[in-house]
């Protein structure tokens, strides 16, 4: 896509071309410029400010002032700044047995998906994954997650339909996985409002009781300010280890994940990028940081 | 007193509660400069309620009703959105809430593709006692919508409500279905489909515009229905699409059961959105 960002930050510096000189006015118009590119791709407004002012240092740098196209380099400086917050410490999942992914996140951000491809992806690299359905709340998500197993031929554990108690349910799961020679567990959860505390206190409860070592927060690439809320109290109630991007296959620019990766310092581990459930990648902070300064 | 100052207003401040509404940035700028314009007339104690009034003057009269029924068959609504917005969920509360009202409905499972779309939709049907109208797996959802069209009229039905898949709004070819669904709800009756409603979770940012946009392209929508505000999200989005597309919210969504539904109500809706 052609990018128009930068080509605005090069208007903003045109005039200035051969001058060899910078004015901080001029500096500080690109800044404005790249604010509204960020506030335009819904990253959280104060981590937009504390991200500008982060950069702000360097771009005022002797290099930058003194390049024939500091427009371009300062579009650099924040990409490649970007690029490293979304993804400097990329972390491979923590398998280690009793190996327990726990999903967890809003209504409807790809929880049940998202459970069924990365069991596809354990298999495909050679683990036995088991799916546990802890959805009992949402009307046929037990079917949901059953019809996905099927599909990709992973055992799932299905509770009845009336059962409530999400613990009991987890009991009978692992009880259920000593007869089944899996070697990971993914746990599928219900959606739920963060700041809904009985359903929060439920997974915590939940948690508590399995003690996985991977709890993924499933977040919608297209979430907007709520973002970093979210993402707190998830990560207080449950510590999450990492972060999915669902839908990425739409054309939002994601910056939800930069709000989410910067409140909680928790990396982005995957993402979503199709319905299907072969459609999901590693992570690539660099295409990301592209795409939220509309490059 | 008069020489007593009045408070300045933190015009940064105020842009900041409308950006974290999810209003978007350029309309929050818009908004500000629309205030600031109104210079000292407006201090730090009133600037709250000055800038809801703004907003209430971009929203429209918040309770136009849905077509009331006729003896010439069913008025159909046609539910669509991107994935996991709420569809499913808002089509078993909508038809709850007509028939609360008095009126006949039936419900239509034309989300043929994802797992246990129809299952999910029956669950809710059996429910709420709402008879609903399936196709076989994986069936075209046209050809679902046209039978449940058919078996709708044949009851006497006052509302068909069509539940669909969700797709993302940059997939060609899922948008071109869409038309198509349209296309065929108006075979039998040219008027149909009477509503198009827009499903948008109150928790998306600045895409739901652009969602908008090319559900509109495809199926000229109606109106819109906002989910999941009992969430934080505040879905200013829906300002902004009403700002840019002219399209009116219809109801609200704020929980999970059906009862957690109800027509917009747009003074309400402005008095929690900051
Ligand atoms: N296009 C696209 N759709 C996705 C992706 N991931 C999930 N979906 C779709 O998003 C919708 C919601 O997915 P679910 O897996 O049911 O979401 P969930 O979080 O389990 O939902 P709840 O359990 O109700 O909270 C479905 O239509 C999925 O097909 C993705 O990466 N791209
Ligand atoms: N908290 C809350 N959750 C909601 C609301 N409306 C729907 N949901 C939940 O959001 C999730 C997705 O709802 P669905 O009705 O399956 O969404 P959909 O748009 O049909 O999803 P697809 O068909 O997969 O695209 C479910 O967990 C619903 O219970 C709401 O107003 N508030
Ligand atoms: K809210
Ligand atoms: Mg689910
Ligand atoms: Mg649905």
């Amino acid at each position: 896509m052609f990018n128009q960002l930068s080509d605005k930050l090069e208007g903003v510096f045109k005039n200035l071309r051969g001058q060899g000189k910078l004015s901080e006015r001029n500096i500080k118009d690109a800044m404005t410029e790249v604010r509204l590119a960020l506030l335009e791709a819904d990253v959280d407004y104060s981590v937009a400010r504390d991200f500008i002012s982060s950069v702000r240092d360097e771009a005022m740098g002797e290099k930058v002032l003194k390049s024939v196209t500091p427009g371009q380099q300062i579009v650099k400086i924040f990409r490649d700044k970007l690029a490293e917050l979304l993804g400097g410490d990329q972390a491979p999942l923590e398998l280690t047995p009793p190996a327990r992914i726990l999903m967890v996140g809003l209504n409807g951000a790809g929880k049940t998906t998202t459970s069924a491809k990365l069991a596809l992806r354990l298999k495909k690299e050679g683990r036995r994954p088991l799916l546990v359905a802890c959805d009992l709340f949402r009307p046929a998500a037990i079917d949901q997650l059953e019809t996905l197993a099927r599909e990709i031929d992973v055992p799932v554990f299905t509770p009845d339909r009336d059962e409530k108690n999400v613990i009991k349910v987890a009991k009978q799961a692992l009880k259920w996985a000593e007869t089944q020679n899996g070697t990971v567990m993914i746990f599928d959860t219900a959606g739920r409002q963060e700041i809904d505390d009985a359903l929060i206190r439920e997974l915590e409860d939940l948690q508590k009781f399995l003690q996985a070592k991977e709890v993924l927060l499933v977040a919608d690439s297209a979430t907007g300010q709520q973002a970093v809320n979210v993402a707190k109290r998830f990560d207080e109630a449950v510590g999450i280890s990492g972060i999915v991007l669902t839908k990425l296959d739409g054309d939002a620019r994601g910056g939800a994940a930069l709000s989410m990766r910067s409140v909680t310092g928790k990396p982005i581990k995957f993402s979503g990028v199709g319905e299907k459930i072969a459609d999901f990648e590693a992570f690539v902070p660099d295409r990301l940081a592209d795409r939220m300064l509309g490059m | 007193n008069t020489f007593k100052r009045s408070p300045k207003v933190d015009w940064d401040e105020l842009e900041e509660l409308l950006v974290t509404s999810d209003i978007g940035i350029r309309l929050a700028m818009e908004i500000v400069d629309d205030l600031r314009d109104k210079g000292r007339k407006i201090d730090a104690d009133d600037v709250i309620a000055e800038c809801r009034k703004v907003v209430m003057e971009r929203l429209p009269d918040s309770t136009k009703p849905l077509p009331l029924p006729t003896s010439d068959g069913p008025r159909v609504i046609l539910v669509v959105g991107v994935n996991g917005t709420g569809k499913t969920t808002s089509c078993a509360k909508l038809g709850h809430y007509l028939q609360s009202k008095g009126h006949s409905v039936v419900l239509a499972a034309a989300d043929t593709f994802r797992a246990a779309a129809v299952e999910q939709l029956e669950t809710w049907a059996q429910r709420l006692n709402l008879p609903m109208v399936k196709g076989a797996p994986n069936a075209d959802p046209s050809s679902v919508c046209f039978d449940a069209y058919q078996s709708a009229k044949a009851r006497g039905a006052d509302y068909l409500i069509c539940d669909t898949a969700g797709r993302l709004h940059n997939r060609n070819n899922l948008m071109a279905e869409l038309s198509k669904i349209r296309r065929t709800l108006g075979k039998t009756d040219n008027t149909s489909p009477h509503e198009v409603i827009l499903v948008v979770d109150a928790t998306t940012g600045g895409n739901a515009v652009q969602q908008a946009k090319e559900f509109h392209k495809a199926t000229e929508l109606t109106g819109l229905i906002v989910t999941k505000l009992d969430g934080s999200g505040k879905g200013g989005c829906v300002v902004a699409i009403q700002n840019e597309l002219d399209i009116p919210t219809r109801f609200i969504g704020t929980g999970e059961q059906a009862k957690d539904f109800a027509p917009f109500d747009a003074s309400q809706y402005v008095e929690e959105l900051m």
